[in-house]
């Protein structure tokens, strides 16, 4: 069974602490541009979104290649890539729709989101809730529930 | 590493821009963030220096522990000559701005000297550039970061800024980063305005190395679940500071009418349930899992449509009870409006609530005031006042003074009703029925503070075997401590514990909600300790880290101590100790402050602390925490 990360926007307090922990696992070093999550913000509506890699099917970083280094992993329903194949063009950059592939300045390489092998940092660091790591057939769940409520009142007390 | 970031001075009248290493040794002793800022202001500025004069020195810096998975790592400290007080300056505030500044490769800044026209600073990637802010100049606090964002072409830029306050040289004007946080306290937003800088905009993309990374996660997921497990955590998630109101104020414990009554009746509209209207969610600091402020759309109203994030409790006093109001939109608003002017919410309250009584008791007219009727209950003379204050005009020009200095231009008599120490506004709660809250407002290091050294855990009754256990760690205890917050007795040490764990946390740069301030089960030397070896791999045993703290707080004694402070001033005004409370539960109502038992509490809180009965530290004591070099 395939799981993924599900994104509760309303949920976000944009305290940012996924980035953090995400950077400190992955790098060994705190640094916000070195993770793979990033807390999207419009300061001044109050409005905050985190971003991360969201595992296409069809993922047009994958496509865009020329040396393979990104490719799916159905099993887990997740792209994948390597790095020893990564010569560092950027073309997955400039083709991710999401803004989820990311440049380390270091190696010159690209990195992006592994979903922690199946224990995600971020989401074990998201006491708001906006994180989960949810089973992929059951993701819809919490939302269907929450609309379904507002039809089951309102049948309820007419 | 964390001990790899910099320290940077400079002189804002020459241009000149020097970048250094910060020494093991002073990290060792000093830690970094406030503790820092003390030597360093300690040693840079000239005794007697005019606060609002080019030779006054303004430290800004991050905590050890900035950005990085310590919980809440936010906190900016700023420090110089108070204009306010003539004494310590210093003021510290959340968001993310710290963060920042260390991914931009530093933890200090030395701001000495004046520029002749508005600037900011530029600080990104190890690069600091003096940058042209005439265009800013005028600007409030959102539209001044937005505009620089812009400028420099990066949405992610975090910049603290000044309001039209600080230009204008209000007194009490603040710093500012993102919405609502805010280095509030003791006027360093003049201090800024005097020196002609506008902002400071950093953005960073260097890494922070941590000394044990996994480890580091692993402790902190610990630490983290018990912060949240906490009851104050998860009323504070849910609520904000805006919870104590209606406990405070039942009880007794807030001061209305500025000074007249103990309780605001029939105030249940200003309680903390009246945000859920306006509330669109909640919003938190840097790594932190309290947020403990929400953000709002004022919903109804002559405000409607206004957004802020916030408000806190001091706003809840501010713009209510402490002026007799009891409309939440104007707390809405007000908050608003001091957050985009760059004012100290608590300060503005105080001022406007001591001269509503002044003009209830004739003090001051219709003829002072050009008008405006400054009437308890009046709240729209209470955004009209903050205005004026903001922008120095009419009787808020006065105001805007603060107490030492308005109570200079008005009548001798006002004097007697304006509630502060040293020149810093008291809060609006009433400690009359709490010496031990009393003690720690009248020997704070900034002035009158709730954040210094206020041992709230009196309040909550703990069982004494608990409090032995907290206030007797890491230094041994056997004194008295009780449970009754009415006593005086073991309170002076009480006090001195609380100011040690408060200098700590603001010198690793944690949230003061981290650590044991209204929660007995927060973080403390045990973990600031562990946290310093995972995270900045600095060896400090707990006791260390106290002793850090008591040194800072030393040379904060002594910084005072040399710019004119004696032992009267660690003192109360007098409607502390002459009238007594009128209203509340049995535990607050008909209560006053004994001098005589006062004069004592200040006398073993001197003793604790090593000075002698003048309130000098003793030469053991500076001998003892190896800072005797520093007194010539």
């Amino acid at each position: 069974m395939s799981k993924m990360i599900i994104i509760d926007q309303a949920a976000c307090t944009g305290c940012r602490q996924c980035e953090l922990v995400c950077s400190v696992k992955h790098n060994g070093s705190a640094n916000p541009a070195r993770a793979r999550i990033s807390i999207v913000k419009w300061e001044r509506e109050g409005f905050y979104l985190p971003m991360l890699c969201q595992q296409c099917r069809e993922p047009a970083c994958a496509a865009v290649c020329p040396k393979g280094a990104l490719s799916r992993d159905d099993e887990n329903d997740l792209v994948v890539w390597d790095e020893d194949r990564c010569i560092g063009c950027k073309m997955c950059v400039m083709a991710c729709p999401f803004g989820a592939m990311s440049v380390d300045t270091r190696t010159g390489k690209v990195f992006k989101c592994d979903q922690c092998d199946g224990d995600p940092t971020c989401v074990a660091f998201c006491e708001a809730g906006a994180l989960k790591y949810v089973e992929s057939t059951t993701a819809n769940l919490t939302k269907k529930r929450a609309h379904g409520a507002r039809f089951s009142e309102i049948m309820r007390t007419t | 590493m964390a001990l790899k970031r910099k320290l940077a001075l400079v002189n804002l009248s020459t241009g000149e821009i020097d970048i250094q290493e910060i020494s093991r040794e002073l990290r060792e002793k000093y830690i970094g963030g406030r503790g820092l800022d003390i030597y360093l202001l300690y040693t840079h500025l000239k005794p007697g220096t005019d606060p609002l004069s080019a030779g006054n020195v303004c430290c800004i810096s991050a905590g050890i522990l900035g950005g990085t998975p310590a919980s809440a790592s936010a906190r900016t400290h700023i420090m110089a000559k108070s204009p306010l007080t003539g004494l310590l300056g210093s003021a510290n505030m959340g968001g993310f701005f710290a963060p920042e500044l260390r991914y931009a490769g530093f933890d200090h800044l030395v701001i000495t000297g004046a520029s002749k026209t508005p600037v900011y600073l530029w600080i990104h990637n190890g690069e600091i550039e003096i940058r042209d802010a005439s265009h800013l100049w005028g600007q409030d606090t959102f539209d001044t970061q937005e505009a620089i964002c812009e400028e420099l072409d990066d949405p992610e830029i975090k910049s603290m800024a000044i309001g039209v306050a600080g230009e204008n040289l209000v007194r009490f004007a603040n710093v500012v980063t993102s919405h609502k946080n805010a280095a509030g306290r003791t006027g360093m937003g003049a201090v800024l305005g005097s020196k002609n800088l506008k902002a400071v905009a950093v953005r960073g993309t260097m890494d922070i190395g941590i000394a044990k990374p996994e480890e580091t996660i692993e402790y902190n997921r610990k630490v983290i679940k018990r912060i949240v497990s906490t009851k104050f955590a998860q009323i504070m998630q849910k609520w904000g500071t805006m919870f104590i109101y209606g406990v405070t104020n039942s009880t007794g414990l807030i001061r209305t009418r500025n000074f007249q009554e103990n309780q605001l009746d029939n105030s249940e509209m200003i309680e903390c349930e009246e945000i859920e209207k306006h509330a669109e969610g909640t919003a938190g600091c840097f790594g932190c899992q309290i947020h403990c402020r929400h953000r709002y759309v004022i919903k109804d109203g002559k405000y409607a449509g206004t957004y802020d994030e916030g408000p806190e409790y001091t706003t809840q006093g501010a713009f209510g009870a402490e002026i007799g109001c009891r409309d939440f939109g104007t707390i809405l608003y007000g908050n608003h409006l001091v957050n985009k002017l760059g004012m100290d919410t608590l300060e503005i309250g105080s001022m406007i609530s001591w001269a509503m009584e002044l003009y209830e008791k004739g003090i001051i007219t219709k003829k002072d005031t050009k008008g405006l009727a400054l009437e308890f209950g009046n709240e729209e003379a209470a955004i009209e006042m903050t205005r004026q204050i903001a922008h120095r005009e009419g009787f808020g020009d006065i105001l805007a003074d603060g107490p030492k200095g308005a109570i200079k231009r008005l009548p001798k008599e006002a004097a007697k009703y304006c509630i502060h120490v040293k020149g810093l506004s008291n809060l609006h709660s009433d400690e009359r029925p709490t010496p031990s809250l009393a003690l720690g407002i009248a020997t704070g290091s900034r002035g009158s503070d709730h954040l210094r050294s206020r041992p709230a855990l009196d309040l909550y009754h703990l069982p004494e075997p608990l409090l032995r256990k907290i206030y007797g760690y890491p230094v041994p205890y056997d004194g008295p401590l009780t449970s009754d917050y009415h006593d005086y007795e073991g309170k002076p040490w009480m006090v001195m514990w609380q100011e040690m764990v408060y200098m700590a946390v603001d010198c690793v740069g944690v949230c003061k909600y981290h650590t044991v301030f209204l929660s007995p089960s927060m973080p403390s030397f045990d973990e600031f300790s562990k946290w310093l070896e995972l995270i900045a791999g600095i060896e400090l045993t707990p006791l260390q880290v106290w002793e850090v703290a008591e040194r800072a707080y030393n040379l904060e004694r002594l910084f005072n101590i040399r710019e004119g402070l004696t032992r009267d001033d660690d003192w109360l005004v007098d409607r502390y100790f002459d009238e007594k409370t009128t209203r509340g539960l049995d535990v607050a109502a008909n209560r006053c402050i004994s001098r005589p038992k006062f004069k004592k509490m200040i006398d073993k809180y001197y003793t604790h602390h090593g000075w002698d009965n003048k309130g000098n530290p003793k030469k053991e004591t500076l001998k003892r925490l190896d800072i005797e070099d520093l007194v010539s």
